[in-house]
């Protein structure tokens, strides 16, 4: 008992230290006001980041290239280390693993029951991608600008040009199961949700914006970076993880299904 | 470009978003896929064994039923048999103690037949020895016409008495 609260009383006084810290600090003065963090937030045409040294690229890219080289490495300690001792009675870990991929191949397959092997690789990859790309903009991972500010690497999809090419992609993949499945007849299918490309680029932006406009505007004032990012930066980030992972996928699932199945012609009545 | 929209970012991205997609698919998709499949395929041959080794029992029980059905119409025809055994013995036994029981008879009878013939016989020879001895008296004694008066009134004292 006697130790519970003296852990707790350590507990409280590390807190109030830190507070202390934090409101003594201050700010070391700002390079930029509210509006122009905000702006950037939304265009990156300021904080921009050197590529290798090749030219000035937005932070979303290299945030990108993170998340893309993190679930690599992931999948292949995964692969080394996990699946050759995978049982068939599965532990926890494979249980996860196992039902990361059944999730998506069900959702492939009882979306596109005709024509699912691609379609159900591309949206496990792609709802990976969203996932873990959101989280990313919980780690606060930071870059250095071409002009030499620090900058936190937000999530990729928040970037307009990530936004677009998941969306313009996943149209793709739809517009290659339309030809798969009806050739000639399907490219016409597809074209005419000429709007989805669009609707699904920025659906995604403009949801993953919203989050990092919030939190851009929460850390912006040190009084509000107690307490309030546990519930905007993490509980929002996590829900918003899961939505645009499921919404995507699901969206792509049913109009490749939709488009990629063959029709019949009615045969002549003789 | 409005919003900083930048197609060469974009190619980027593409170009990112392929080599993720490539790279998840051989790495961790494609074998835990297999992985499944062969779980899958294996309870399934596991399932289909025991069907099999079901459907295997259920005709060997069949077979034993169908033996043991074939053993009670056994055991009912042999009760059948014993029982026609065991009454015909029962009937030759009282056949055969009928005849022993008509050969006894018959026997006796002949033996009775026989003896009443005996007994005949010997009544006759004692009649003639009677006779006999009746003459000699009559012939040696006195005279013969009162000695036979005598005898004769004899005999039926003999009678009455």
């Amino acid at each position: 008992m006697k130790q519970h609260k003296k852990g707790l009383a350590l507990w409280i006084g590390a807190v109030l230290l830190l507070l202390a810290g934090a409101l003594m600090a201050g700010t070391s003065g700002r390079t930029e006001s509210v509006q122009e963090a905000m702006r950037d937030a939304v265009l990156h045409n300021i904080n921009q980041v050197s590529l290798l040294g090749l030219r000035a690229v937005n932070p979303g890219l290299i945030s990108a290239f993170v998340v893309t080289a993190f679930l690599l490495a992931a999948a292949a300690c995964i692969r080394v280390f996990a699946i050759p001792r995978f049982q068939y009675i599965p532990g926890k870990f494979q249980l996860l693993v196992e039902e990361a991929v059944g999730l998506f191949d069900r959702m492939a397959k009882s979306n596109s029951p005709h024509r699912f092997g691609f379609l159900g690789a591309y949206i496990f990859a792609a709802g990976a991608y969203i996932f873990v790309g959101t989280l990313f903009e919980l780690l606060g991972l930071q870059a250095v600008t071409v002009h030499g500010h620090p900058v936190t690497l937000p999530a990729p999809l928040s970037d307009v040009n990530a936004a677009i090419a998941m969306g313009t992609l996943s149209y793709l993949v739809i517009l290659s199961g339309g030809i798969a499945g009806n050739g000639p007849k399907g490219v016409g299918k597809t074209l005419k949700e000429f709007s989805l490309p669009i609707s699904m680029s920025f659906r995604l932006f403009g949801a993953l914006l919203s989050g990092l406009l919030v939190t851009e505007l929460v850390y912006y004032f040190v009084s509000l970076s107690f307490i309030l990012p546990v519930v905007v930066g993490v509980l929002f980030t996590l829900l918003h993880a899961l939505v645009q992972a499921y919404v995507l996928t699901m969206l792509t699932a049913l109009f490749y299904g939709e488009v990629s199945e063959v029709t019949h012609k009615p045969g002549r009545k003789g | 470009m409005p919003l900083n929209i930048d197609l060469q970012q974009i190619l980027l991205h593409w170009m990112n978003l392929a080599i993720l997609v490539g790279g998840l698919y051989f790495l961790l998709y494609k074998p835990v896929k297999q992985f499944m499949a062969k779980r899958e395929e294996y309870y399934r041959s596991l399932d289909e064994q025991a069907a099999a080794k079901l459907s295997e029992a259920e005709k060997i029980k069949a077979e034993y039923q169908a033996k043991l059905d074939g053993a009670d119409e056994e055991i009912r025809q042999s009760r059948t048999k014993a029982q026609q055994a065991v009454q015909k013995s029962a009937e030759d036994q009282l056949a055969q103690a009928q005849e022993q029981a008509r050969q006894i008879v018959a026997h006796a009878q002949a033996e009775a037949e026989h003896s009443r013939e005996r007994v005949l016989k010997e009544s006759q020879r004692e009649l003639r020895k009677l006779a006999a001895a009746a003459t000699r008296k009559l012939a040696f004694q006195a005279d013969p016409f009162d000695q036979f008066l005598d005898l004769a009134e004899g005999g039926a004292k003999y009678e009455d008495g």
